[in-house]
């Protein structure tokens, strides 16, 4: 191993407060299955379903410290393993996240993987498999996992580009959970809770919800998700007048289409 | 502008458009009137000339005759309005009608003039549409029809309205019917397995009248039933109608609550009728036609029943292939939604199949034991009959020899006919030599705008690290090799970055639908989307190929190169664009097949088919119509996917949506409901895909 000083890693801190989610199906069950059994979790599911939610609850319950990745098309492996830096007239390496998540035992949550380049995937694929591994090519080191680190990915099928694809031999190192907006009482409970509104506007937002997902394929990418009615409940919350909320929060921020504004701004008055 | 056209040449221009005429008038009169016009009101008149003839030459030749004396009248949107309007009156009334309603020039303008306070139903027909989409339950169409009512499956409301004093109220008035109208198959009007709403009428001697009656209460029933899920709309509904009628005020507190049952206005409705009283008017609901609704929904029930029996059949242990002791279905309606559990195992049907079970509990209020009875192998028909199809068309063609021989996919025998599509590339005779520059001209603020929109993709740099040279010093080599240096190690070399242009290694494929079904505005639409992509994609510099279908049977399916991959965007493709024309039917899977071959053997990395078509796959003779087309194409876009390449299909037919998911399984599409929009969307979607 190289003699260059080792520079302290920002230190992993475990969730404090028990983060809100409500589950849905078994999926708590399932996630502390594959974290027993040392397996890797994809989750699938639309924008705003709770999936990031879910990881910092997981991260809590099984108490381990959490590093999330927003995955982007910039994101270089060395930022994800680490790199070194000049301090002085000395250099210093750093861990990257993911190399600190591993040395930690740590839940690393990498965001929306499809973003990242191909060749960034890769070099998760030895540390997703039985290996459990993680190779510092840099330092010529070998992380091995400890038996509490978990990889988890997130991944949204819904998108359009042929050049966002997540390649099989990645996609196949994982279990995969579906996510997908809750059943209307449910989704209202959450909409509640994290809207801090009363259970009748929670349950008119949701089916607000509804309606613009009935238009999914039909003028509209995707319906409306519930962070956007959590967002709309937070403005009505806040005393903005329901319908005002709606259209900011949920129409507007749907479309840029005037037809389809029209027809979201009836069912925004169909609802309220 | 350009120098406007002098008679000789509106003469040409003319003859060129109206050539279908019968009546071999000469164009010289026409031209002579049109001369006076500037260039930019000439094209006009021309290319509405021109869309008019294929309708029907008349009505061009008397478009060209009236444009004159119509366009001192009319500003351009003025125009293209008059004209739409006898199109529209052709296709609906036929060619006496639209020359009636074209001669008519006075009424037209005076309408236009008065049209501030009439809403019209194509103006508000793409929101309600989408309205009602989104109310959801089962899709409805919308059409225009006598008086508002609906059979359960279309929602037809008068063609303009002008009740109320301004245009605003009258579309609120357009949007409180339709909402009624969906209500009402919505919310049991039309009965359950417990209320059978045909008998029920059919007590009453005077049943027109009782129809009257039970329209009313349904009308103050569904208002109130709407409150509960929708009070934003119930409001305006009660906004819109005023003060209930004196005489419905007693049938107001009775039924004017949200769980008031259809069964409720059945009870009441037997009071109203042995009274002697006329149900008064109300302007803001429909009627209720009876027959026509119970056929179409015995049959819908039919239908549905059939497709939900047999999904249950397929599934495993269920009545199904491999029966595996007794296993208990059940089923969960709560919220509305049907969720089928094999011994408390959640089954997902097929999405047809789920569609089919939720539209039988709207149509029922229940699933019906009978429906839950998977259906035996006796109910699969083969309806297949071998060398039935198509033999006189098989004879006219027999021939020639095709290109190349393509598998097709038998849903019914679960495996391949092979060599069962004939297929031929077939050269297409170039069209007119000017049309892609007449459509760029009457464009050109748009082409503008998608030009620059993807010249900006284009323009997408990426900053290369680590090279031997580049215009900058890359920060992270130089630390890596001080660092690699303090430890001892040979620093590199590679101490720059260069800026590089993205390279897209894309190749796309544009497959166009040329059956007859695509005839008038639809082919139109998909010629002026090639212009306006051939923009895009030439400003974007990706390799692309157009390719249109059709075809006659199995033994004649043809493909017609518009470009191919290795030929430049030329006056040759441009007269090829022009050309392209509504033929015969729509073999889908040969198509996309052949395209997927020529697809495959192009460098590129990313692969992509992109058709443009109106809707079901349809071929002569009934076999490839219906469930054994859309199987095929579905395979064969199934195919393609496996083979690495990414299909998204746009169609335009706003009412096929139910089938479609099925159909684009493996791919990703988009509907559109009006084809003026085509040409915008398919540039827009394309980049979407492709960023
Ligand atoms: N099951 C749930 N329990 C609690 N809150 C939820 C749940 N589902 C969604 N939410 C709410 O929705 C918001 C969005 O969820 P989250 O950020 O987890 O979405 P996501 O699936 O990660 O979306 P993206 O793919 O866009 O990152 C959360 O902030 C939370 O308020
Ligand atoms: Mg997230």
């Amino acid at each position: 191993m190289s003699d260059t000083r080792h520079a302290t890693a920002p230190k992993l801190q475990l969730t404090g407060k028990e983060p809100y989610y409500q589950p849905i199906r078994d999926e708590v069950a399932l996630f502390e299955s594959a974290h027993r059994r040392r397996l890797p979790v994809l989750l699938k599911g639309p924008t705003g379903c709770g999936k990031t939610r879910f990881v910092e609850y997981m991260a809590w319950r099984l108490k381990r410290p959490l590093v999330t990745v927003a995955c982007h098309d910039d994101l270089t492996t060395a930022d994800l393993v680490g790199r070194y830096l000049i301090i002085g007239n000395e250099t210093v390496w750093v861990d990257g996240p993911l190399t600190a998540a591993v040395r930690a035992g740590a839940i690393c949550y990498l965001d929306e993987i499809v973003e990242a380049r191909k060749d960034t995937t890769v070099v998760i694929h030895p540390l997703a498999d039985a290996r459990r591994i993680l190779a510092v090519d840099k330092r010529g080191e070998l992380v091995a996992a400890p038996d509490d680190f978990m990889l988890v990915v997130s991944y949204n099928p819904g998108y359009q580009s042929v050049l966002k694809e997540i390649k099989p031999s990645t996609r196949q190192r994982f279990v995969a959970l579906d996510f997908d907006y809750p059943k209307a009482s449910v989704e209202a409970g959450i909409v509640a809770t994290e809207g801090q509104v009363d259970a009748e506007t929670a349950r008119r937002l949701v089916k607000l919800g509804e309606l613009t997902r009935n238009l999914k394929g039909a003028g509209l990418d995707e319906g409306a998700s519930t962070r956007l009615l959590v967002h709309a409940a937070h403005l009505i919350a806040d005393g903005v007048e329901p319908a005002t909320a709606c259209t900011a929060a949920v129409a507007r921020a749907l479309t840029d289409d005037p037809d389809m504004t029209g027809t979201l701004d009836d069912l925004v008055r169909a609802v309220f | 502008m350009s120098r406007k056209l002098f008679s000789d040449a509106l003469e040409q221009r003319l003859d060129e458009v109206l050539f279908a005429s019968p009546s071999h008038r000469s164009a010289k009169k026409l031209a002579d009137g049109l001369e006076q016009l500037d260039r930019a009101q000439q094209e006009r008149v021309l290319h509405w000339v021109g869309v008019a003839a294929q309708s029907y030459a008349e009505i061009g030749y008397l478009v060209a005759s009236l444009a004159p004396k119509a366009l001192e009248r009319l500003d351009a949107a003025g125009f293209e309005a008059w004209v739409l309007a006898g199109l529209d009156a052709y296709d609906r009334h036929g060619g006496q009608a639209a020359m009636a309603l074209l001669r008519d020039l006075d009424g037209f303008c005076a309408g236009r003039d008065h049209a501030d306070a009439t809403a019209r139903l194509d103006e508000s027909e793409a929101r309600l549409g989408r309205f009602l989409q989104g109310l959801s339950g089962r899709p409805l169409a919308l059409s225009a029809g006598a008086f508002a009512h609906t059979d359960s499956e279309t929602v037809f409301l008068p063609a303009q309205l002008a009740a109320l004093p301004s245009a605003a109220d009258n579309r609120r008035l357009y949007k409180a019917m339709a909402a009624l109208l969906w209500a009402q198959t919505r919310y049991g009007t039309f009965g359950s397995t417990a209320v059978d709403i045909g008998a029920a009428l059919s007590r009453w001697e005077d049943r027109e009248r009782a129809l009257r009656w039970f329209a009313a209460l349904e009308a103050i029933r569904l208002e109130a039933v709407i409150g509960a899920e929708l009070p934003g709309l119930s409001a305006e509904i009660a906004a819109l109608r005023g003060p209930w009628p004196e005489a419905l005020r007693e049938a107001v507190g009775r039924l004017g609550r949200h769980d008031a049952a259809v069964s409720h206005s059945l009870t009441f409705l037997a009071e109203c009728m042995a009274g002697e009283q006329e149900p008064p008017q109300l302007p803001h609901a429909g009627a209720i036609d009876l027959d026509a609704v119970l056929s179409v929904r015995a049959a819908r029930i039919a239908r549905d029943s059939e497709t939900v029996r047999r999904a249950l059949s397929t599934l495993k242990g269920f009545g199904g292939r491999q029966p595996s002791g007794e296993q208990t279905l059940a089923v969960n309606t709560e919220g509305g939604k049907v969720e089928f559990t094999l011994d408390g195992e959640v089954a997902a049907l097929p999405p047809e199949a789920q569609a089919a079970a939720q539209s039988l509990l709207q149509d029922l209020g229940e699933l019906p034991p009978e429906c839950l009875v998977p259906a035996g192998p006796g109910a699969w028909q083969p309806t297949h009959r071998e060398g039935s199809e198509g033999s006189v068309a098989d004879a006219l063609t027999r021939h020639r020899e095709p290109h190349r021989r393509y598998d097709e996919w038998d849903y019914r025998r679960r495996a391949y006919r092979r060599g069962w599509c004939h297929l031929f590339e077939v050269n297409l005779a170039p069209g007119d030599a000017d049309y892609v520059a007449k459509v760029s001209l009457r464009n050109t603020a748009l082409i503008n705008q998608i030009r620059r929109r993807f010249e900006m993709l284009r323009g997408e740099d990426r900053l290369l690290g680590r090279q031997p040279e580049g215009e900058e010093v890359d920060i992270d080599a130089l630390v890596d090799a001080a660092g690699d240096r303090a430890s001892g190690a040979e620093p590199s070399a590679r101490l720059f970055c260069r800026r590089i242009r993205n390279e897209r290694s894309l190749a796309a494929m544009f497959m166009v639908d040329m059956s007859g079904s695509t005839k008038g505005w639809v082919n139109d639409a998909e010629r002026e989307s090639l212009v306006m992509l051939c923009e895009a994609v030439e400003a974007l510099g990706d390799r692309y190929a157009i390719y249109g279908f059709s075809g006659w049977t199995r033994t004649r399916c043809d493909i017609y190169p518009v470009k191919r991959f290795d030929e430049p965007y030329d006056a040759a493709v441009r007269a090829r664009i022009a050309a392209i024309e509504a033929k015969d039917y729509t073999r889908m899977g040969v198509a996309i097949r052949h395209l997927t071959h020529l697809l495959e053997a192009q460098p590129a990395r990313h692969k992509l088919l992109v058709t443009l078509s109106d809707g079901r796959p349809d071929d002569f003779g009934d076999e490839y119509r219906g469930h054994y087309g859309i199987e095929d194409t579905r395979r064969a876009l199934q195919e393609a996917h496996e083979r690495g390449v990414r299909s998204y299909c746009v169609t335009i037919d706003r009412h096929g949506a139910d089938y479609l998911p099925r159909l684009y399984g493996p791919a990703r599409y988009t509907v559109l409901d009006d084809v003026k929009k085509l040409p915008l969307k398919v540039a827009d979607i394309y980049r979407r895909l492709t960023t």
